[in-house]
């Protein structure tokens, strides 16, 4: 697990004002230079005109109904790469010789980048939440794995001789030692996931789908609505900060339930 | 890495070879339509073919570019800005909030404003790959000189260590790990950021290829692009993984 996706700023600190300094002074310049030198211009916005965009938006559904299409490809994608990732991984971590088997075939499949296969993808399942989720699928798929196989092969030795002690079936063992001794580091691989079906979902309606947040944001820059445009960017980036501290905010009260993951 | 042994190499390659086979079968006993899957023989024929006459090594030469200048810069851009921010505890405070806000933007929701900014062009793709490849190294960068240890920080202080030799000898070694990390990650995005800025923009290049291939049904086509992708997304990492390895190699004598 790469260490520097952990650092997250503590907003309650007292510091906490302090960063949203910078910010605010990019606005407001911002803010100025689209009111003086770009005043006339097709391309660009003022925030306070994205802000009235965004509220138009938000007033007749159009905001809502995008959002909900994108979350619900990404979660659905979500569901079913991580559930697939998931049983494989376990299936690899368990079974040195598994692992040994399916090592070529992972690696040359793994490396495909997921947007590879949105014409694909179209050419399937033409466009639609359909085509969207078995993309976003694809993309988790592939960490999810990789993640779940270390967390099963890292799963006390112990453990695994207390299974075989009490002649646990395969199911049992699973279901009962393995998979709750990963549970802490699943919700870590979650939370990646969770992290890579939201930026795949966008990535797929800016590219090709025409249905949700990306799309919105690809048409409102087609249609010369810079602040709507601006709009929609903000949004999207609300959006992932929001479902990424609800994933972190899981992540840690999986650990302090069910024990701290080490490194 | 560990090293592969005869019995699992044989068994590794067999897995594979079923997968190749289940996909001879598919696709000539029409399980799946031919519009959808070529054979594999149509497949590696249009590989061939396009790499020899076609135009596709002059697009895959044309994506590996792209992705290669945009991961380069986006890595001098990340370490430099990662080291300024980083080894100053002030300019954590003020910027690491705005950065993290930034950081789970997807890349590719930059391409509209930068196509409003810049036009359809090939700078304008080469911008968007360069600042969304830019965030896994900027922020492996500050954590790793935020993570300098207490101590050799005292050391600096009593060695009275200018700023510039505290980063050049103290935190750039310490956080060379998290750098390294961080570029591989930033490659895997550069990769996906030029297929998608090809497809969006109409650039010439393995992205707009494989969506023309779809457009017009011709599969065989479309998996030939892909197969290339994926060849590039694998040599890319595996020649990265070594690159690492020889360079962190002081760190575990």
């Amino acid at each position: 697990m790469a260490t520097w996706g952990m650092a997250m700023p503590s907003w309650r600190s007292w510091r906490s004002w302090r960063g949203a300094v910078v910010p605010l002074l990019l606005l407001a310049a911002f803010e100025w230079y689209a009111r003086t030198v770009a005043a006339s211009s097709d391309t660009l916005a003022p925030p306070s005109a994205a802000a009235l965009a965004f509220v138009k938006a938000l007033a007749d559904g159009s905001l809502l109904a995008a959002t909900g299409f994108t979350l619900q490809a990404a979660a659905l994608g979500l569901a079913i790469g991580a559930g697939l990732g998931l049983s494989l991984g376990v299936l690899l971590g368990l079974s040195r010789r598994a692992a040994a088997a399916g090592f070529l075939a992972i690696e040359v499949l793994r490396p495909i980048p997921s947007v590879a296969l949105i014409p694909l993808a179209m050419l399937v399942f033409g466009f639609g939440l359909t085509m969207e989720v078995s993309v976003v699928a694809f993309a988790t798929f592939w960490p999810l794995l990789i993640l779940s196989q270390a967390a099963a092969r890292q799963v006390e030795p112990q453990l695994l001789e207390v299974a075989a002690a009490l002649q646990l079936g395969l199911a049992a063992r699973t279901w009962k030692v393995v998979l709750p001794a990963m549970l802490p580091r699943l919700f870590v691989a979650l939370r990646l996931g969770v992290a890579i079906a939201l930026v795949v979902a966008v990535t797929v309606e800016i590219a090709a789908n025409p249905n949700g947040m990306g799309y919105a944001l690809m048409i409102a820059q087609q249609s010369l609505d810079p602040a709507l445009m601006l709009a929609w960017l903000f949004w999207i980036g609300a959006v992932g900060v929001a479902i990424n501290a609800l994933a972190l905010r899981a992540q840690r009260f999986a650990a302090q339930r069910m024990g701290e993951v080490a490194a | 890495m560990k090293r592969l042994r005869a019995a699992d190499l044989v068994s590794s390659l067999l897995v594979l070879a079923g997968v190749l086979a289940l996909w001879w079968l598919a696709s000539h006993q029409q399980w799946i339509s031919k519009v959808f899957l070529p054979t594999p023989e149509a497949a590696l024929t249009s590989l061939a073919d396009g790499l020899r006459h076609g135009e596709l090594a002059g697009y895959t030469g044309a994506t590996v570019l792209r992705m290669l200048l945009g991961w380069g810069l986006a890595s001098l851009l990340g370490v430099l800005l990662g080291a300024l921010i980083g080894s100053s505890a002030a300019a954590r405070a003020w910027l690491q909030p705005t950065l993290e806000f930034i950081r789970p933007l997807p890349a590719s929701a930059m391409l509209p404003l930068a196509i409003a900014l810049f036009g359809l062009s090939p700078t304008m793709v080469l911008f968007v790959v360069a600042f969304g490849a830019m965030w896994p190294v900027l922020l492996a960068t500050v954590h790793g000189f935020a993570s300098v240890h207490a101590r050799l920080r005292e050391v600096a202080g009593a060695l009275q260590l200018a700023r510039s030799a505290y980063v050049l000898k103290i935190g750039l070694p310490n956080a060379l790990p998290d750098i390294l990390a961080g570029m591989r990650l930033s490659l895997t995005v550069s990769l996906i950021v030029a297929v998608v800025g090809e497809m969006i923009a109409s650039q010439a290049g393995l992205g707009q290829a494989i969506l023309l291939a779809a457009r017009s049904f011709r599969a065989s086509e479309l998996f030939a692009g892909v197969m290339l992708l994926g060849a590039i997304g694998f040599a890319s990492n595996a020649l990265l993984a070594l690159a690492e390895h020889r360079l962190l190699r002081w760190q575990h004598p």
